[in-house]
């Protein structure tokens, strides 16, 4: 049963947010507690090998240990060969759907790869201010450091300006 | 409790767990491991008269992003279950030495638990350094992650995973970004 386009998703160019947004209806409970159990698996990881941590990020960027480089690298290797078994396989989903992962889109730009380095430098800005990216956001808000609060509130209008200047921004 | 399994846990246990995410979430319902989508989702979420709100923010995220925002909430629990049965780990007192003094040398004097607290706390918001790290810094995570489309966990790993050139190129931006605050701004900001 194809059930190719059947989203027609307003920002389809949204890179990985479209590849996510793509998905079917709105997931049965079960479903929703395995995401719910497997985001508390990766808060515990994320907080106790210290990746969400200001100290660990500025260590990263100072080129000053190889622990993070390590986390970053064995994660791609083992999602990389997990991802190829999928494919060559040819493995369905829990909910017997076929698997594909989309590629990333290119854009119209005159400016090559636009949004991918510029929107790329920007974060990495925000990243190395912050100490964390997105998902440290919320495990460093669950760990207690409440402060993160007005972080994520920043985060949110970060991608509300963005979402205002899109139409404006070389992509 | 648990005390054994306190912090830091090795990259090369810490690093093959998180790759696991990326078939796990494709295994179980086809979702592609991506966290700053949640950032859209949020503010999709948000009651917005429509006149207002941009054509980015319009989509059905019920459908799109439930999965996703149950599972950052999974992340959030998830931080808050590792410091109450393990303990908040000593990152400040884990990283190098190199580190620690170049640290201290901008003027950072606290060296405990995830984040130094002369930098990120609520009285630290009101100093103009922890403003521009807080602020500033999330800020830029949001506009950022969203041009780029996708963050550390859309295009580090499963977009590079996925061997994705666009994604190594936002990978590089990433890495350009961060080196010029660490070694351009930061002086600056915490001089």
């Amino acid at each position: 049963m194809k059930k190719e386009n059947q989203v027609t998703n307003p920002a389809k160019s949204g890179g990985a947010a479209a590849t996510a947004a793509e998905a079917g209806p709105i997931e049965h409970p079960l479903a929703l507690l395995a995401y719910l159990l497997i985001g508390i698996y990766l808060g515990v990881i994320f907080v106790q090998s210290e990746v969400v941590s200001w100290f660990r990020i500025q260590e990263m960027f100072r080129f000053q240990s190889f622990h993070m480089y390590g986390i970053i690298g064995s994660a791609v290797v083992v999602a990389a060969i997990s991802v190829q078994i999928i494919k060559r396989l040819d493995v369905r989903s829990a909910t017997g759907e076929p698997i594909r992962l989309n590629p990333k889109e290119w854009g119209d730009s005159k400016i090559p790869a636009a949004r991918y380095w510029i929107g790329g430098t920007l974060f990495g800005v925000g990243w190395a201010l912050l100490g964390a990216c997105p998902g440290p956001i919320f495990a460093l808000l669950g760990s207690g450091i409440t402060v993160l609060v007005v972080a994520l509130l920043a985060a949110l209008a970060g991608t509300w300006a963005y979402s205002i200047l899109r139409p404006h921004l070389p992509h | 409790m648990l005390e054994n399994l306190a912090a830091p846990w090795p990259w090369y246990i810490a690093g093959p767990l998180i790759g696991l995410v990326v078939p796990l979430l494709l295994l179980l319902g086809g979702k592609v491991f991506g966290v700053s989508a949640n950032l859209r989702h949020m503010c999709a979420a948000t009651p917005t008269p429509e006149r207002w709100k941009p054509a980015f923010l319009k989509y059905d995220w019920k459908k799109s992003g439930v999965w996703n925002l149950t599972f950052i909430l999974g992340v959030f629990l998830g931080g808050l279950l590792a410091v109450q049965l393990i303990g908040m780990p000593d990152a400040g007192a884990h990283i190098s030495d190199a580190t620690r003094s170049d640290l201290a040398a901008l003027g950072v004097q606290e060296f405990t638990g995830l984040v130094p607290t002369d930098l990120f706390s609520w009285g630290a918001l009101l100093s103009p350094a922890g403003l521009i790290l807080i602020v500033g810094g999330g800020f830029l995570v949001g506009f950022g992650a969203r041009y780029a489309g996708g963050c550390t966990s859309g295009h580090a790993i499963s977009g590079i995973a996925d061997l994705q050139l666009p994604s190594l190129i936002a990978v590089l931006g990433f890495f350009a970004g961060g080196l010029l605050v660490t070694f351009g701004l930061l002086p600056l900001i915490l001089g």
